[in-house]
């Protein structure tokens, strides 16, 4: 059985992350997703976080990722809060839709 | 001897500058009182320089000291200056008073006493003229001054279009002129008067370069300069602008276009006579121009129905007459009718101003008749200006006029004879429509409407009285000054102010021509008062035969000879295409377009561009810093690598 070491937990996270910028590229759809997509990178951040901190023995890192956490936590509450203002304004969460910087 | 030639424009600029604090009535009377003392100046000034023979330079001021050109601003006063500052003086001091009474209902009065006297300040500075800078500075100024009393009542499309005519056309003359003291200059390398008086007879044989071919340097000198006075005083070609020049207040009319401005080429013809001297050949445009409009503009006096248009025709026609005598080396008859000229057709034109004055406004001939009853001054005094004008025994046209033709004679040469010819027959044609507006005007059953002749009354005394004073002038002048001007007594009156060579001296010849050509003037004359009658009174219907009959020759003489018509076509459209051209094409397309427009046009092109970047999407931007964190760290990773 082969161990899993830190390569592993970075080569997931460095997906996670990938997979996050792609969700905000490509994501057509729904704002939600892109709010979402943004989770993902920060967990991505954290796992990064955590290896390197089992890797290295230091706390630091993991306390790092209980802050990222809270941040993360308020950052959706408010994200998800103007999206419903926003919604409550335009009648639309569509990304399509959203273009109001148009030159 | 300055006051005479300044206090006209102190008067101008009191009225001109504070006419709003002094009011209308302060106006008049502050130009009128510097008029007055002027005129009574001037006659004094006249008496002394040309009576007694006090001749002077005055020197003012240092104008022009640069190099070998100097020109002094001086005032020089000698029998013609004398003559003109006098007959000016005189003149514009009645139109000023006269203008008290005709211009009462305009409401802006200062204005016009102040370019009244600026007018007159111009005039004076062109005869006193001692170089031809001075002289050209009168003459712009004169210019200038008609400009403004032409276009006085700026709120007429039609009076604005005269001013603009006048002042162009005289900037055709005025090239001439230009040039013409330009040759002055590079001839004799000076432009004081006495200077280059003194060098002409040195110079006759000698050529000058005028287009690229050598020519006679006094000829081309004084053909040149002679253009100039074509312009000032409306000859033929040069004339159009005259007749356009009456949509002027009729003071305007009589001061400028009838005594005095117009008459400033023949003054320049007369001064400059030690040039014309000696250049044979322009002395002979001179009489061949001069005899032209003389008939030309007789012509078309016969037919013109308005009143002032008649006068003015007449004016042009006269003017013709002196240059025809200047033309055979008559100076002193020119400027003899000159001033005999500027007290009949002054009265004249004043008298007219009076008919229109009681019409409320109307100038056509058509709509007048039987107004004798209601104005009976007015028609004694136009009475006296025709006569005058028609050259009638004892008035005063009568001897200058004669003296002219007699000279055109008695110069022997062939265009002597020609201007003769063409100014007998203008002779007839001259008392024909004279005595054609005196009856059209004041004969007959009116022709206006009731309403107009329920309102026609005489003029006020404040406008008589002038006339009375001009009507003396039109009796008297010719008798008194005969003598002087072109009798025994002109060689101690003139002096050295006029030159006339001994070889063609015609106005000597001119006394001792047969009877009857010396007779001849005054019984045309007669006979043209006797058509006028016939046509007019006796057979009322027989100018409508006429014009119906000749219809042809009636078209051609009623619209000017087509003249306007012609410069129409050749010059003023061809401008307008120009300048649509050069407006549209040259500067709208081509500066604007590569300039303003285009520079503009191309940023709007560019950010129009630019601005498809901002998509307005949100991930497009995120993108965007993407790739640019990415480059970034890619430049910092991979720099060290390939270094």
């Amino acid at each position: 059985m082969m161990e899993i070491g830190l390569a592993h937990y970075l080569v997931v996270a460095a997906i996670l992350f990938t997979l996050g910028i792609f969700g905000i590229f490509l994501n057509r759809k729904n704002v939600i997703i892109i709010l979402m997509s943004i989770e993902l990178m920060l967990l991505a951040v954290n796992i990064n976080f955590v290896a390197f901190s089992s890797f290295l023995h230091d706390l630091a890192g993991q306390i790092f990722a209980m802050f990222v956490l809270t941040v993360a936590a308020a950052e959706a509450a408010i994200g998800l809060a103007i999206l419903v203002v926003y919604f409550r304004n335009r009648g639309t969460i569509a990304v399509e839709d959203i273009h109001l910087m148009k030159g | 001897m300055v006051a005479v030639v300044f206090l006209p424009l102190l008067g101008a600029f009191i009225a001109g500058f504070f006419g709003r604090f002094i009011g209308d009535r302060g106006a008049q009377l502050v130009t009128c009182t510097a008029m007055v003392i002027a005129a009574v100046l001037g006659g004094v000034f006249f008496v002394s320089v040309a009576i007694n023979g006090h001749l002077a330079t005055v020197h003012l001021l240092t104008w022009i000291d640069t190099g070998d050109l100097s020109v002094e601003w001086a005032l020089r006063f000698d029998p013609l200056s004398a003559v003109m500052v006098g007959v000016v003086t005189l003149v514009s001091c009645m139109v000023h008073i006269y203008s008290i009474g005709y211009m009462e209902h305009d409401n802006s009065i200062p204005r016009f006493m102040a370019y009244l006297s600026m007018f007159t300040f111009f005039m004076l500075m062109l005869v006193t003229a001692d170089n031809f800078v001075q002289l050209f500075f009168g003459w712009e100024g004169v210019g200038l001054s008609s400009y403004l009393l032409v276009g006085f009542w700026y709120d007429r499309p039609s009076a604005n279009a005269a001013a603009i005519k006048a002042f162009v056309v005289n900037r055709v003359g005025d090239f001439g002129f230009a040039l013409g003291i330009f040759a002055v200059y590079e001839i004799f390398g000076s432009l004081q008067f006495d200077t280059v008086f003194a060098a002409a007879p040195d110079m006759v044989g000698h050529t000058t370069p005028f287009l690229g071919y050598p020519h006679d340097a006094l000829t081309v000198t004084c053909i040149l300069l002679f253009v100039g006075a074509m312009g000032k005083s409306a000859q033929i070609i040069l004339h159009t602008w005259l007749p356009d020049a009456m949509e002027g207040p009729t003071p305007v009319s009589a001061l400028i276009h009838a005594a005095t401005m117009v008459t400033a080429g023949v003054f320049m013809v007369a001064r400059l006579s030690p040039l014309f001297e000696y250049a044979p050949v322009a002395r002979d445009v001179v009489c061949v121009i001069g005899g032209t409009t003389c008939i030309f503009a007789a012509s078309i006096g016969l037919v013109q129905p308005d009143i002032k248009r008649v006068i003015a025709y007449s004016t042009c026609s006269q003017l013709g007459y002196m240059f025809l005598a200047a033309g055979v080396s008559a100076y002193d008859a020119s400027i003899f009718h000159l001033m005999t000229h500027a007290f009949f057709k002054a009265l004249l034109f004043l008298g007219s101003g009076c008919v229109i004055h009681a019409l409320s406004g109307d100038q056509d001939m058509r709509r007048m008749g039987g107004l004798g009853r209601f104005l009976p001054w007015t028609r004694a005094l136009m009475w006296i200006g025709s006569l005058a004008l028609a050259g009638i025994w004892p008035f005063a046209g009568y001897y200058s006029k004669d003296v002219i033709l007699e000279s055109a004679w008695a110069s022997g040469s062939g265009v002597g004879l020609y201007a003769f010819c063409l100014g007998v027959l203008a002779a007839f044609m001259t008392a024909y429509y004279s005595w054609r507006l005196l009856f059209l005007t004041f004969q007959g059953t009116p022709r206006a409407s009731p309403e107009t002749m329920h309102h026609a009354h005489e003029a006020p005394w404040v406008m008589i009285a002038p006339l009375l004073v001009l009507a003396t002038g039109a009796v008297l002048a010719g008798r008194l000054g005969y003598n002087l001007f072109v009798g025994e007594g002109r060689a101690g009156f003139w002096r050295d102010s006029i030159l006339v060579l001994s070889s063609h001296d015609s106005v000597e010849a001119a006394h001792h021509v047969p009877f009857f050509i010396s007779y001849m003037p005054l019984v045309l004359g007669l006979l043209g008062i006797w058509a006028a009658w016939y046509a007019y009174i006796s057979k009322p219907d027989l100018p409508g035969i006429w014009a119906r009959n000749f219809r042809p020759i009636y078209l051609f003489l009623l619209n000017k000879w087509y003249f306007d018509e012609l410069y129409d076509f050749l010059f003023v459209r061809p401008a307008f295409w120009l300048g649509h051209g050069l407006w549209k094409k040259g500067d709208g397309a081509v500066i604007d377009g590569l300039g303003p427009d285009g520079v503009s046009e191309a940023t709007v092109d560019f950010s129009v561009i630019v601005s498809r970047l901002q998509t307005g999407y949100m991930f497009h931007y995120a993108f965007a810093m993407l790739i640019g964190v990415v480059l970034l760290v890619s430049w910092y990773y991979l720099l060290p690598l390939v270094w």
